[in-house]
Order: structure tokens, then C-alpha cells, then sequence
């Protein structure tokens, strides 16, 4: 048999190679070491994810995009035909929406029961299981950026401009997102381990949180005003895709006021404030999930411990 | 010398729930949850492995060493204690653990390689070699589902002895597959031996150990109770096997019998090639007991040369002092040394009830030309 040279050169070095430690509780700093050294294993696994649901049919990724436009055209039936909410361009204020609310609940949703479905492999190879939860928010991410190539040939087709001077704040609104979706994926992938019924109740409670979330109503035209009278506003920005949807809608759909189709009245959809303010507030945000991001990692390396006497 | 692995006081133990509410509403309808009772899988296990070196680990069922595999490959974190590994590490617990059926065999090298912990460019590299060793051309692009159980290992043995990893962890893996595919994973081993990297072997079978480890740990009920030679290791396996049997046959009010000495007239075990050996085993029973005698012949390499049958020569012990007097014709064994084992087993040849490893050391003196370990003494001639 023919021996490998290159492997017998490197095992030269291996007095010098680092040394991997295995204890009781790793630090937060190991956890994250190790996940970015296996960032490898998360796009493989996100690849397969995507290769796996396409299988098999030519049309797989049309089929994914069909479900997305149901409830978009359902959401645009009900609120442009049935309860008017006079928004004119309704369609793209409720996309430019939509696509951070799917994105969020798509990951959660595939990443909370992920760790119990693949119990086999988590119990038999050894790599960072947060791994398995990021990998679907990976496959929320691609989904999004195709929901985004839509999204801009909504925009085309109705000759509609993005707010061109707001595009910038997106990335730093979108990795806010992203922390945000992958600290909570994280999270409740590990407690579902612990309370199996978890996932429905995540489900329920996804439908409940989206009605929070400002997506298929305008904020500042129905809740703004009565929560404001009471004091409760800064409770409704608690929830942090309410911010990130604001953005998105305000770059997307750009009018902040608009004449209602209804009334013909001038009616306020959007939060008026000036660049800056949606600027330091993402910035704001941003930071907070950083924060939350690394909670999550800590009590996924805390819940991690059990897992194989649990599963 | 590097140490590849390290362990360090290393104990896991495992909590069992008697009464187990694992969802939310059952937790809510009993907030005392039901009691719970450690289970100490490992307590306190320490040893290293040096760059290049070949250990077994032994142990019957439920002795912890399945447990401490996975500490080491990180399936497990222990619950105190340290690991520390240096280099690349393989680990194959169960074959195809990570394989994703909806996917081809060509899809699933990677995906596995990466689970594993390499790259896609260091699979690039290797691919031919992997399908080649797994023999799967031709459906190394139909999904795995379509496999057959046989194919299904084959291809995961070939990926993961494949990525040329600095440390090789198996696990009982080497009783898949058919005889032919089992003989090549154990060259596979060998060469992997001389290249000098490291293997750590779990088993509990001894006969895997003594034909591919230099060193062999026993762990019983959690605990190291030898680190060692094999052949030492193996001897205190097997004694402690013994042991446990012997407790657990007490309940059926079986007689104890050991085996005291073993001895020649002489005095020496040396003898020459094709001659003769008689020898005398005393035997101490405390009832009568019927059973059988057996022996096994090794090689100082760990090759069985020769075991006789469990149910080949039947003996009545009487209470006290025995002995069974065994005679060898004629030794057709070459030059060298060999260890022999003694031991009584059941009237059925199922269980041993007394063993002696490595009873004695047999020195066989040749001075003809063949080589190897027997002598067959062809008679040649041309036609």
C-alpha cells in the first residue's frame, strides 16, 4: 500500500500541534474557538440541509417559495380587499416585513426540536452542538437572501425605489437579526432536550409573537398611540425584531406618511425619525445581541452537559 | 516521546431519574420530581498514550469504557477531570452516525469528513483513496439509503481510517462486515501502526487486543484496574472475570476450584522441537466437581497457536488436593518462547470456573533451518 508522504511530513509537527482539552465545563471563550474552527462542518451541513430539500424535484426551490407567496398574497387579500387598512403599495410594506419575521421563524422553528431529531449523531460524533441549531438558521438565511431577490423584483415590477440612502444601515439591522434568531435557535434547541413539549409551545408562541411584531399592521397607525397614553411604548420595542422591521420597512418601503387609500386622509405607518436616530438605535441593538448571543452560548454550554442521559 | 492523549483523573457520573418528566406539563403536574440516584460511571481514571502506541482497552459490559471513549472523543464531558489530545482524532463509535440517508455515498464522505473535522479540501484529496478502499465505485453517487448495512460501514471505515488522523479511536467496530473487508480494516490498522500513529482499541475481546495492542488498560465497574503489558492486563482480565463469575455463581452453590501449580518432572519447560512434554497441574476443588480441562498455546507475540476443547477432556475433581496430569506427544512448535494457559471449565464447555494465564513459559529449542511457528516437515520431491 502506498504510504502518504505529506501526512508523515505533518506528524512531524505534532509535538507542536495545539492541545485540545476535554473537561467539565469549557470556558466561553474555548466554546466559541471551537465553533469558528469547525465553520467548516456548519456550511456542510447547511449545504446538505438545502441539498436535501430540493431533492428530487427540478422545481424544489420554486416549491419552497410557493409557501412564502401564499401567505403573502393571503396577508395582501385580507388587509387590501376584506379589512381595508388603506396602505397604499400594501404588497411591498408587507414583504419588506416578512422576509426578517420568516427568516426568524423559519430557524427557530427547524433549530428547537434539531438536537432531539439528530440524537443519533449527537450522541456518537463529537462537534459543538449549537452547531446543528446554527445550521438552521444558516439554511433561514439563504432562504432570506432568495426571499430578498424576490422582494427586489417586487420592487421592479411596482417601480418602486428603496430609501437608497438607508440601504447602509441593513447590514448592521441584519446581523442583529441574525444574533438575535441564533441565540434564541440555540437556546431552545438545548430546553427541548429537557422538556420535549417545549416545541409546541414554541409554536404557539411564534404565532403570538408575530401578531407583536408590526409585519402585516402599521405600528404608528394602531398600537403608537394607546400604549403611548399608558406609558407601554418601550414595551413594545422590548421585542427586538419590532426594530428590525421598522428598518426594513423604512428602507424598503421608504414613506413614512402616507395619503391612505381609504380615507384619503394623511396617515403615519412609519416612526419618522431621522437617519441617525434608526442608525444609534440598530447600533444599540446590535450591541445587545452580542450580549445576548454570548448568554446564549453560556447556557447552551451549561444545559450541554446532560444532553447524552437526556436524549 | 509526545503524549497524545492525556487523562487526568478523569470520573463521569450519570444521573438516574426513577420517575422521569421530560416535558413541560409532566414537570408542572409533579414539581417534586421523582428521586434521583448517581450513577458513577468512571471514578478517577488516569493514563496517557504515547505518539505511536497501540492500547486496548478492555472491560465486560457496563464497565465504564464506552463511557470513557466518549470523554475522549468529546461525545461526553466528564463530569471532573481533564483530557488533553495533541493532533487529529478519528473516532469511530458506531459507523455511519452521521450519515444523512436523503444523500449519495459521494455527498455523505464529506458531510462525515467534516463531522470528523476536515476540511473539504483535504477530502478533495483523499476521495479516490476513500471509494477506492470502500469499494463502492460504482454507487458512490446513489444515496445512502439504497446501501446495503455492509456497504453502509464500509464506506464510513473508509472515511474515517482514510483522513489519515493522528489518533484512531475504535469501538467494537472491527465485527462489521464480511471476513474479507475485516481483514483489511485490520491491515489498515497494522499500517496505520507503522506509520506510527496512535490507536486506542475498545474492546472485550481479547483475542483483538492480544494481536493488535502493545498495552492494555482493564476497567472494571468504573475503575482502572491495570495498565500495562497485554499480557499482564489480560491475565488480570481474565482473573477478574473469573472472579465475578465465581460471586455470581456462589448463589448456585458452586464448588470453588483454583488451579495451584503447574509443574514438570524436570522442573523446566524447555524442550526441543518434536520431542515431548509432560507436565502436572494441581488443582484444588473444595467439593466434587465434574468438568473439563483446557489449555491454550501463545505465541510471546500474542498469536494463539493452539486451544484446546472446551468439552475435549473431561475431569471428576474430588474435594481437596488434585492433579491432572497432561501430556504433549510431540511438540511440532519452531524456536521460541510460549506462554502457556490452563484452566477448568463446566461440564458444558460455556463458562471457565478456574483460569491460569501465562501458567507457564515454554522454551522451545530448534536448531533446523525452517522458519515461522510450526513445523509441518514436507516431504518434497520433484516429478
Amino acid at each position: 500500500m502506498a504510504q502518504t508522504p505529506p501526512a508523515n511530513a505533518s506528524r512531524r509537527h505534532l509535538a507542536d500541534a495545539p492541545v485540545r482539552v476535554v473537561s467539565a465545563r469549557a470556558s466561553l471563550a474555548t466554546r466559541l474557538r471551537n465553533l469558528v474552527e469547525r465553520r467548516e462542518l456548519l456550511t456542510s451541513l447547511i449545504s446538505s440541509d438545502i441539498r436535501i430539500k430540493y431533492k428530487g424535484s427540478a422545481l424544489g426551490l420554486f416549491w419552497s417559495m410557493l409557501s412564502p407567496a401564499m401567505t403573502l398574497g393571503m396577508y395582501y387579500m385580507v388587509f387590501s380587499f376584506f379589512l381595508k387598512n388603506g396602505i397604499p403599495n400594501f404588497v411591498i410594506y408587507l414583504f419588506s416585513g416578512l422576509v426578517v419575521w420568516n427568516m426568524f421563524q423559519n430557524a427557530v422553528n427547524g433549530a428547537t426540536g434539531v438536537i432531539v431529531d439528530r440524537a443519533g449523531l449527537v450522541k456518537k460524533v463529537s462537534f459543538p452542538r449549537e452547531i446543528l441549531a446554527l445550521s438552521n438558521v444558516g439554511s433561514a438565511v439563504i432562504y432570506f437572501g432568495i426571499q430578498l431577490v424576490v422582494l427586489a423584483i417586487f420592487l421592479l415590477i411596482f417601480g418602486h425605489a428603496p430609501a437608497w440612502g438607508f440601504m447602509w444601515i441593513l447590514p448592521i439591522s441584519f446581523t442583529a437579526l441574525y444574533l438575535f434568531t441564533a441565540s434564541v435557535a440555540i437556546v431552545m434547541s438545548a430546553i427541548t432536550v429537557y422538556l420535549r413539549d417545549v416545541k409546541h409551545l414554541m409554536e404557539v408562541a411564534l404565532q403570538l409573537w408575530f401578531w407583536l411584531t408590526p409585519v402585516v399592521y402599521s405600528f404608528e397607525n394602531s398600537l403608537s398611540a394607546p400604549l403611548h397614553r399608558h406609558g407601554l411604548s418601550a414595551l413594545y420595542f422590548l421585542n427586538p425584531i419590532t426594530l428590525i422591521v421598522l428598518t426594513f420597512q423604512r428602507v424598503f418601503y421608504v414613506s413614512t406618511t402616507v395619503r391612505s387609500t381609504t380615507s384619503h386622509a394623511m396617515i403615519k405607518i412609519l416612526p419618522t425619525w431621522p437617519m441617525s436616530t434608526y442608525f444609534y438605535l440598530n447600533v444599540a441593538l446590535l450591541g445587545i445581541m452580542v450580549l445576548l448571543f454570548l448568554a446564549a452560548e453560556s447556557i447552551f454550554g451549561r444545559l450541554e452537559g446532560n444532553f447524552e442521559s437526556e436524549l | 516521546m509526545v503524549d497524545v492523549i492525556q487523562v487526568e483523573g478523569v470520573a463521569k457520573q450519570f444521573k438516574i431519574h426513577h420517575e422521569r418528566h421530560q416535558s413541560l406539563k409532566e414537570r408542572l403536574l409533579h414539581p417534586k420530581s421523582g428521586s434521583v440516584e448517581l450513577f458513577h460511571a468512571l471514578s478517577e481514571v488516569s493514563f496517557n498514550v504515547a505518539d505511536g502506541e497501540t492500547v486496548g482497552i478492555l472491560g465486560h459490559n457496563g464497565s465504564g469504557k464506552s463511557t470513557l471513549l466518549k470523554c475522549i472523543c468529546g461525545v461526553l464531558q466528564p463530569t471532573s477531570g481533564v483530557i488533553r489530545l495533541r493532533g487529529s482524532l478519528a473516532a469511530l463509535l458506531e459507523l455511519g452516525a452521521g450519515f444523512q440517508h436523503e444523500l449519495s455515498g459521494r455527498d455523505n464522505v464529506y458531510l462525515y469528513g467534516a463531522m470528523l473535522g476536515f476540511s473539504r479540501r483535504m477530502i478533495d484529496a483523499i476521495f479516490d483513496e476513500i471509494v477506492a478502499f470502500s469499494e463502492l465505485e460504482q454507487f458512490i453517487d446513489t444515496q445512502v439509503k439504497f446501501y446495503s448495512s455492509g456497504m453502509y460501514v464500509r464506506l464510513a471505515f473508509a472515511v474515517a481510517v482514510n483522513v489519515n488522523p493522528d489518533i484512531l479511536v475504535v469501538d467494537e467496530v472491527l465485527a462489521v462486515g464480511d471476513e474479507r473487508f475485516q481483514a483489511k480494516c485490520i491491515d489498515r490498522i497494522r499500517q496505520f501502526q507503522e506509520e506510527g500513529r496512535s490507536i486506542l482499541l475498545v474492546t472485550h475481546n481479547a483475542d483483538t487486543v492480544r494481536a493488535l495492542c502493545s498495552r492494555a488498560i482493564v476497567l472494571n465497574s468504573g475503575a482502572m484496574i491495570a495498565d500495562g503489558p497485554v499480557q499482564d492486563s489480560l491475565r488480570i482480565f481474565r482473573e477478574h472475570m473469573l472472579e465475578q463469575a465465581i460471586e455470581h455463581d456462589r448463589s448456585g452453590s458452586q464448588s470453588q476450584v483454583s488451579i495451584d501449580a503447574i509443574t514438570t518432572p524436570s522442573g523446566s519447560f524447555d524442550v526441543r522441537s518434536g520431542a515431548g512434554l509432560h507436565f502436572d497441574v494441581d488443582v484444588t476443588a473444595d467439593t466434587a466437581y465434574s468438568g473439563n480441562f483446557v489449555m491454550e498455546v501463545f505465541t510471546r507475540a500474542g498469536l494463539l497457536v493452539s486451544r484446546s476443547a472446551a468439552q475435549g477432556a473431561p475431569v471428576n475433581l474430588k474435594p481437596g488436593a488434585n492433579r491432572v496430569a497432561v501430556e504433549l506427544p510431540s511438540i511440532p512448535l519452531l524456536d521460541g518462547v510460549f506462554d502457556i494457559n490452563v484452566g477448568i471449565m463446566d461440564e458444558r464447555g460455556n463458562t471457565v470456573i478456574a483460569w491460569r494465564e501465562q501458567a507457564a513459559t515454554m522454551q522451545v529449542l530448534y536448531d533446523g533451518h525452517a522458519g515461522g511457528v510450526v513445523e509441518l516437515s514436507p516431504s518434497i520431491r520433484q516429478q
